[in-house]
C-alpha cells in the first residue's frame, strides 16, 4: 500500500494554512513566514507523523504553536479562560437576529477584533469545519474546553456584531 | 425539556456534535418552539457569515511557487534518502546473493564434473578387465610402483585391524594431470582413492564431508600439496572411515 507522502498530504492545505495564519498573525509578511516556518518544521517532524492519523489536526497544531511563540503570538499568550470569559460577558440580545443581515465585510472586521483565541476557535470551527475533537487536537485543550470557549466566541462575536449595527465597536 | 436546557445544546446541534437522538429530539422541540427556533437559526447564519468571512485571505503566487517548490524538493530528497536507505542494501543483498548463487553454481558444476569424472573412472576401473596395474595388498608393494610413473609420492596407511583390504592401484589422470588410483575392498565392496597434486584454492572449498552424488558417495581433502579423492558405493560412515585412515597416514 502507498503511504502518502508530506508534500500529498500538506500542498492541498497550503491554501487553508496561509487564511489560517493570516488571521492569527494579521499581516501578510508575517503570514508567509508562519507558513513556511510551519512546513519546515511540520518537514522535519513528518517521520515522527504517524501514518493514518489527522495529517490536517497535526500540522495546524503546528501552525498555531509556531504562532504562540512568535513575536505576536507571545503577546496573546498567557491569557486564561477566565479573561477570555470576562472580554464577553453580554448576555445575547433581541437584536441579534440582526447578525443574518451582517454584510462580509462588518463579519471580517468582527473577526478581525476578537481576541486569537476566540477568532482561532471560530475559524477552526466554521471555516475549517473541524469537529470538536479536531480542534481538541490542534488548541490541545479538552473537548468541553472546545466547546465552552467555542460559546463564548460566538457570544463575543455577536456583540460586536450587535455593536457594529449600533454605530459604535471596540474591540474584545 | 424546556428551552433553558435546550438552548445550552444548540452551538453543539448546529455543529452536528449531538448524538443523533438528541439532535431528533431537538428538531422536534425546534418544530414547536418559535423562540428555540429564532435562536438556532441566527447561530446557523452567524456559522455561514463566519466561514464566508473567514475564507479571505489568499497567498500570493509567488510564496505558494516557492514553498511548493520546497516541498517537491525535500519530499524527493527524502524519498530518495528512503529508496537508497532501503535499495543501497537490497542491491547489495541482490548482488552478492547473486554472486553468490553464481559462484556456489559454478563451484557446484565444477564439483559435479570433477566427481562425476572420478566416479567414471571408478567405474571404469570395475569394468576393466585389468582393473588394476599393480596388484598386491602390500602398500609397500603398491607405493614404489607409482615412483617414476607421478610426480608425487603419498604415503599409505595400515589396515590391519580395519575390514578395508587394499587391492591394488593404477595410474589416472584427471585434467591432463597424472595421478594415482588405488583400489580398497570393502565387504564386497570396492571403493577407488584418487591422489593427486593439488589444485589450491580451485577445491578448497569444497565440503570435506562425505557427499552422495550419482549413487556414489564422495570424500575429499587435500594434505601436504595433494588433493585426495574417496568414492564409492559405500555410506558415509564408509568412506569416513577410510578417509580417516589415509588422513592419519598422509
Amino acid at each position: 500500500m502507498h503511504d502518502a507522502t508530506f508534500e500529498e498530504l500538506s500542498m492541498p492545505l497550503f491554501d487553508q494554512l496561509y487564511n489560517f495564519a493570516h488571521w492569527l498573525t494579521q499581516d501578510r509578511s508575517e503570514a508567509e513566514d508562519l507558513v513556511q516556518e510551519t512546513f519546515a518544521k511540520a518537514l522535519r517532524g513528518f517521520s515522527g507523523f504517524q501514518a493514518g492519523t489527522n495529517f490536517r489536526a497535526w500540522i495546524f497544531r503546528i501552525l498555531r504553536n509556531t504562532f504562540l511563540t512568535s513575536r505576536t503570538g507571545l503577546k496573546i499568550a498567557g491569557r486564561s479562560e477566565e479573561e477570555l470569559d470576562g472580554l464577553a460577558s453580554v448576555d445575547p440580545s433581541p437584536e441579534a437576529i440582526l447578525i443574518g443581515k451582517a454584510d462580509r465585510s462588518m463579519v471580517r472586521q468582527a473577526l478581525q477584533e476578537l481576541s486569537v483565541p476566540f477568532r482561532e476557535i471560530l475559524l477552526l470551527c466554521e471555516v475549517e469545519e473541524m469537529a470538536y475533537e479536531e480542534i481538541a487536537q490542534v488548541l490541545a485543550i479538552p473537548i468541553g474546553t472546545v466547546m465552552s470557549r467555542l460559546h463564548r466566541a460566538r457570544r463575543a462575536l455577536r456583540e460586536l456584531l450587535i455593536q457594529k449595527f449600533k454605530g459604535g465597536s471596540h474591540g474584545l | 425539556m424546556a428551552c433553558e436546557l435546550w438552548s445550552g445544546k444548540l452551538d453543539a446541534y448546529v455543529d452536528g456534535e449531538l448524538s443523533l437522538m438528541e439532535a431528533n429530539e431537538l428538531g422536534t422541540h425546534l418544530r414547536g418552539c418559535s423562540s428555540c427556533a429564532a435562536e438556532a437559526l441566527e447561530r446557523v447564519q452567524t456559522k455561514r457569515s463566519v466561514a464566508d468571512a473567514g475564507r479571505y485571505f489568499e497567498p500570493s503566487s509567488e510564496f505558494r511557487k516557492k514553498i511548493a517548490t520546497k516541498v517537491h524538493k525535500s519530499s524527493k530528497k527524502s524519498s530518495i534518502r528512503g529508496w537508497q536507505i532501503v535499495a543501497v542494501p537490497a542491491a547489495l543483498v541482490l548482488i552478492i546473493s547473486l554472486a553468490m548463487s553464481f559462484y556456489v553454481s559454478r563451484e557446484r558444476t565444477k564439483r559435479e564434473r570433477v566427481y562425476g569424472e572420478l566416479a567414471d573412472l571408478h567405474v571404469a576401473t570395475l569394468a576393466s578387465a585389468t582393473p588394476v596395474d599393480v596388484i598386491s595388498s602390500d602398500k609397500h608393494t603398491v607405493k614404489p610402483w607409482f615412483q617414476g610413473k607421478i610426480p608425487f609420492t603419498f604415503n599409505l596407511p595400515e589396515l590391519q585391524s580395519t575390514d578395508f583390504e587394499l587391492v591394488g592401484g593404477r595410474l589416472a589422470y584427471m585434467g591432463q594431470s597424472p595421478g594415482a588410483q588405488l583400489i580398497y575392498r570393502l565387504r564386497k565392496h570396492e571403493l577407488s582413492v584418487f591422489i593427486f597434486q593439488d589444485r589450491g584454492p580451485e577445491m578448497a572449498s569444497w565440503a570435506s564431508d562425505p557427499t552422495s552424488m550419482l549413487s556414489f558417495t564422495f570424500e575429499t581433502w587435500a594434505k601436504n600439496g595433494l588433493r585426495y579423492f574417496v568414492v564409492g558405493d559405500v555410506s558415509g560412515a564408509d568412506v569416513d572411515a577410510l578417509s580417516k585412515l589415509l588422513r592419519d597416514a598422509g
